[in-house]
């Protein structure tokens, strides 16, 4: 028989949501000249908040205002930079807690990996960089490295503070400037970072905050006084920026999509394999773009490892984000769950055969249970594009050549998985795959020390590591 | 009575063979001076084509060399290069003019650029490669790997050192490169393909194409099957360049970007032309008994 759990909800009284918030320009919080929208709770459908959406104007007051702080702030001496720094990530450390519910009541994701692995790594991320702003000489990326001035940064909703922690930490340890644009459906963890750098008083302009869709992004990307443009999100929008910015000056970072295949050799240890699997795609409800959405597996165990996956995905908890038991939690919005679900009957009509263990959903908010597709082939919509979602795709394959062949073939490059307790084959996948991250034995592990980026159509341009550096400096070679 | 000399067809160079034009057409070259110098092969979009499946072809067995082989292989085109030094000369100072030093100085050059790329064949991954030390029992490690198939548009003005600058770095990582040469002075890149042809250069590693740059340039930049671009033949051309960066989009082509205007190809190169075409890939692994 199965253990039910009691409910082990996480309090969300440590939580102060404003009822609504306005912009954060040149260190205050000022009203927006454009309209506003609702950000909701998507477990809940409850709005949270009414959110400024900033204007081409507003665009150009947090260009403005990062421009004028570039002076001071690109010639304060690294050790300076580094301590400011430091002291974000103390405090993001401190206010852990309530930076892990506020990312959970806003997206949806478990509190659980809100908790353990967003909060964590977005303070080791400020702690990595503070190290670096004071050596960026020693960086192997020339002599007397230069910030490039303002960075226009976008970011996606699937790990709202996480993605912010990857491009605001190593664009300030080198000394440059930023205006950034959360995702319109998870703004507010951003707002609360903003707080933070009030806190750390941090001058003024340093980092602006600007809130809005897709046209506030835009505005961002495209303002002529903004130097360097990250961006992570999809391929489509991405591909847009490449040509928005065509002709400029401006240097660019763009982390895209992915299609990831999780290879899984006969000599695996399945039950590991299996485990790695289900993280591999149903962490953050699939919402991540190196998901290992594509299961490879071997066709001598394929029957033994689908039998074993699919008992494993049957103890996997669907429900509240802020109970500290929930595997899966909300999809972040109607729009994402529709694309979810549209695909998946695209699956379903092209004669792959879908199956999901038995759970019960909430009735508000937005769910999808965990899907799996068997007999899919390498034509099949669900193989080709990614869902985005806890959706995972299942092919197999005989010889490692064929392996290789079936991986490499998608327009993405972001991610892969190995499985295999042969050494020798492990590094031969690795070197033929191509993709900017390849875990063998494991699957979604991220550090602020290691770089992330993909090949082809998932972008270019690394994130973390000394690479990250390459993209926030004049000249860097890298 | 005097010898009547024996006058050489320049033909393009794809997959390690030396066709015409698909489309039949050459173009008038002419020295300095606007003197007639020859009929060069003018290539097609389908060249282009055929070139760009004769460089994929090459890529898997290329990139999978080892660093020090294809080390060897660039200092072997060097080799061959020095020995064919009066041809090379007779060239440039046809295309461009200037005095028989000048001519040698750019000869010398090229030559030992050549000798300092086969230099990074086996350096560049301990340079911009390494171990990251993650909070975790894990085995990190990056290192450079090469793109794939780079489109090169070479400088118009220096047709033989610019274009060395702008080839060397591309294959040495491991890429393969289909070339357009400059289109006024594309005699030294047709020799420098004899040179490659004969350099233990594997067929199609190296594909060079005489033509013209903006006609070329937009079949290249927009191919699917194109990993990346090299606008450098499009110097001062800013509507042009931009232009193909747009459509170099369409698959998020690397670009290196025009400069404003040529360059100084004697200046020491440092490492963006590699870098440029290399792509950073991290393995993880646990670490454990």
């Amino acid at each position: 028989m199965a253990f039910e759990y009691a409910p082990a909800p996480e309090s969300r009284s440590i939580v102060d949501i404003k009822p609504s918030y306005g912009l954060f320009i040149d260190g205050e919080f000022v009203d927006g000249r454009g309209s506003s929208f609702k950000t909701i709770n998507p477990a809940t459908e409850e709005t949270l908040a009414e959110i400024a959406e900033a204007s081409d104007a507003d665009v150009d007051l947090a260009v403005r205002a990062a421009r004028r702080a570039f002076r001071g702030w690109s010639r304060l001496s690294g050790k300076e930079r580094a301590k400011y720094l430091f002291r974000i990530a103390r405090i993001i450390q401190e206010r852990g807690r309530e930076l892990a519910v506020l990312e959970s009541i806003d997206n949806g994701k478990p509190i659980k990996e809100s908790r353990d692995v967003d909060v964590p790594i977005v303070a080791a991320h400020f702690f990595y960089y503070a190290g670096w702003a004071d050596k960026l000489e020693y960086a192997g990326l020339g002599p007397a490295p230069q910030p490039l001035g303002v960075a226009g940064q976008v970011i996606p909703w699937n790990f709202p503070l996480l993605m912010l922690a990857w491009k605001v930490a190593p664009a300030l340890a080198c000394g440059n400037t930023v205006v950034l644009k959360p995702a319109e459906t998870t703004p507010l963890t951003a707002l609360l970072f903003a707080e933070i750098c009030q806190q750390a008083d941090l001058p003024p302009g340093v980092v602006n905050i600007v809130t809005g869709a897709g046209a506030t992004g835009q505005a961002v990307v495209a303002h002529p006084d903004v130097d360097k443009v990250a961006f992570t999100g999809s391929t489509a929008v991405g591909k847009a920026i490449a040509r928005a910015i065509a002709g400029t000056d401006k240097k660019a970072t763009l982390e895209l999509g992915g299609k990831a295949a999780n290879i899984v050799f006969d000599d695996a240890p399945i039950d590991q394999a299996v485990e790695g699997i289900v993280g591999g795609i149903f962490f953050n409800q699939g919402h991540v773009c190196c998901a290992g959405s594509r299961l490879l597996v071997q066709e001598s165990v394929a029957d033994e490892v689908l039998a074993k996956l699919k008992r494993r995905m049957g103890t996997l908890r669907v429900g509240d984000p802020l109970d500290k038991n929930t595997d899966i939690g909300a999809i972040n919005s109607a729009e994402q769950l529709a694309r979810i679900r549209e695909l998946s009957e695209i699956g379903e009509s092209e004669g792959a055969e879908r199956w999901s263990p038995a759970c019960d959903l909430p009735s508000s908010g937005f769910w999808f249970p965990p899907t799996i597709f068997t007999g899919v082939t390498q034509a099949h919509r669900i193989a080709r594009e990614e869902v985005f979602g806890p959706v995972l795709s299942v092919l197999t394959f005989r010889t490692p050549a064929e392996a290789i062949e079936k991986a490499n073939n998608t327009p993405y490059g972001l991610s892969a998985g190995v499985w295999t307790e042969k050494g020798s084959r492990i590094l031969h996948m690795a070197s033929q795959l191509r993709a900017g991250v390849v875990w063998a034995n494991t699957f979604n592990k991220f550090d602020p020390a290691s770089p992330f980026g993909g090949y082809k159509e998932s972008g270019y341009g690394r994130e973390g590591g000394r690479q990250g550096l390459a993209a926030y400096l004049k000249g860097a070679d890298l | 009575m005097a010898r009547i000399d024996v006058r050489k067809t320049y033909k393009l160079y794809i997959g390690g063979a030396f066709p015409r034009s698909e489309s039949g057409h050459s173009y008038e070259v002419t020295d300095s001076k606007g003197k007639f110098v020859a009929n060069a092969a003018l290539a097609s979009r389908k060249d282009v084509r055929d070139a760009v499946v004769a460089a994929r072809k090459a890529f898997g067995s290329w990139s999978g060399r080892t660093a020090y082989n294809r080390g060897q292989i660039l200092y072997r085109i060097a080799e061959v290069m020095e020995d064919r030094r009066p041809q090379f000369e007779e060239a440039v100072r046809q295309s461009e003019g200037g005095t028989a030093a000048a001519a040698r100085a750019q000869v010398d050059a090229a030559v030992d650029r050549l000798v300092w790329y086969a230099g990074w064949a086996d350096k560049l991954a301990q340079v911009v490669g390494n171990a990251n030390p993650v909070a975790g029992p894990f085995f990190n490690h990056s290192a450079p790997e090469p793109t794939g198939v780079v489109g090169v548009l070479a400088p118009q003005g220096s047709s033989l050192l610019g274009l060395v600058s702008v080839v060397a770095p591309v294959i040495v990582t491991g890429n393969v490169a289909v070339v357009v040469s400059s289109y006024t002075r594309p005699l030294p890149a047709v020799t420098f393909s004899e040179v490659l042809a004969t350099s233990d250069v594997p067929g199609g590693v190296v594909n060079i194409l005489t033509g013209d740059a903006a006609t070329l340039g937009p079949w290249l930049a927009a191919h699917m099957d194109v990993n990346a671009i090299d606008l450098a033949g499009v110097a001062g051309s800013a509507e042009l360049a931009t232009s193909l960066e747009v459509a170099a989009a369409d698959n998020l082509k690397r670009v290196r970007r025009a400069p404003d205007a040529e360059p100084d190809w004697s200046a020491d190169p440092g490492l963006g032309a590699m870098t440029a075409f290399v792509e950073t890939k991290t393995v993880w692994h646990p670490i454990g008994v």
